[in-house]
């Protein structure tokens, strides 16, 4: 027996093979499933809530509005 | 979310092309079918090289993830086994690297493994336990291609394809790999 055949039947010997139908002990499916409601969850959380075009355009008005008419500023902060 | 996803054999079959395609858009079901045809040989390559069964589970997790966010890359013409293998690979020896050998690893590598046969009681323990420490402290990309070469014996095609390298190189870094354990172990006066 030559010096690789030798280190090869050593390291075998140290680290047996492992069984050719080795199987996870329990159904991994609902764990994946969790990750994957977990990242989405995330994903939701990172995502800044969007604010809805009339918001703007409402905004936008009342800018120009005051703008235009200065003198209503009083009238509009009187009634906020 | 059920568990509409069923086995099949992976194959030339139309069904499975389908699957593969609705994979590719993010269906679920698809890849429950998918996960549930593949998760035995993923989590067997994956506990070959890092021989630590709850850790193998929790790699299997992460390579299922990491396939359903990558689901859009997925080219549906190839076979999902070897893509799904090659991420496996990648998430295994991530896990590798992240270890301390010298604590993490060798009695877990020895043990509590569902092994094919057990150690010849003529080579002491001691030289078991040497080898296996030896081993640890190999780099991880020369341990993973060592481990599937010699003791898990898979053909090196199949080793070159899921390492994403040459079998030349697979050559080589099983090579390597002998070549330390040899001047770990003779550090340690053994002579193999």
């Amino acid at each position: 027996m030559n010096h690789d055949d030798r280190i090869n039947q050593l390291l075998r010997q140290a680290l047996p093979p492992v069984e050719a139908n080795a199987e996870s002990e329990r159904d991994l499916w609902p764990v994946v499933l969790r990750r994957l409601d977990e990242d989405a969850a995330a994903a939701r959380r990172a995502t800044p809530q969007s604010v809805p075009w009339f918001d703007w355009a409402l905004l936008g008005g009342l800018v120009v509005f005051a703008v235009s008419f200065p003198a209503t500023i009083p009238v509009f902060l009187y009634y906020l | 979310m059920g568990r509409k996803g069923r086995r099949m054999p992976e194959g030339s079959s139309s069904v499975y092309a389908n699957v593969l395609q609705q994979f590719r858009k993010g269906d679920l079901d698809a890849f429950e079918t998918l996960f549930r045809e593949h998760q035995r040989p993923v989590y067997g390559w994956i506990l070959r090289i890092v021989r630590n069964a709850a850790a193998a589970e929790d790699l299997t997790v992460e390579t299922f993830w990491r396939i359903h966010r990558a689901h859009e890359r997925f080219q549906p013409e190839l076979p999902f086994g070897p893509w799904a293998r090659r991420i496996a690979t990648r998430v295994a020896l991530d896990w590798l690297r992240a270890q301390r050998p010298e604590v993490e690893l060798t009695a877990e590598m020895t043990r509590a493994l569902p092994s094919a046969s057990v150690g010849d009681p003529g080579i002491a323990a001691e030289i078991r336990r040497k080898t296996a420490l030896a081993f640890a402290r190999l780099p991880p990309s020369l341990r993973a291609a060592a481990v599937l070469a010699v003791v898990e014996e898979q053909p090196h095609r199949e080793i070159a394809a899921a390492l994403g390298i040459t079998v030349a190189a697979v050559k080589l870094r099983v090579f390597r790999a002998m070549r330390l354990l040899r001047k770990d172990l003779e550090k340690q006066g053994i002579t193999p």
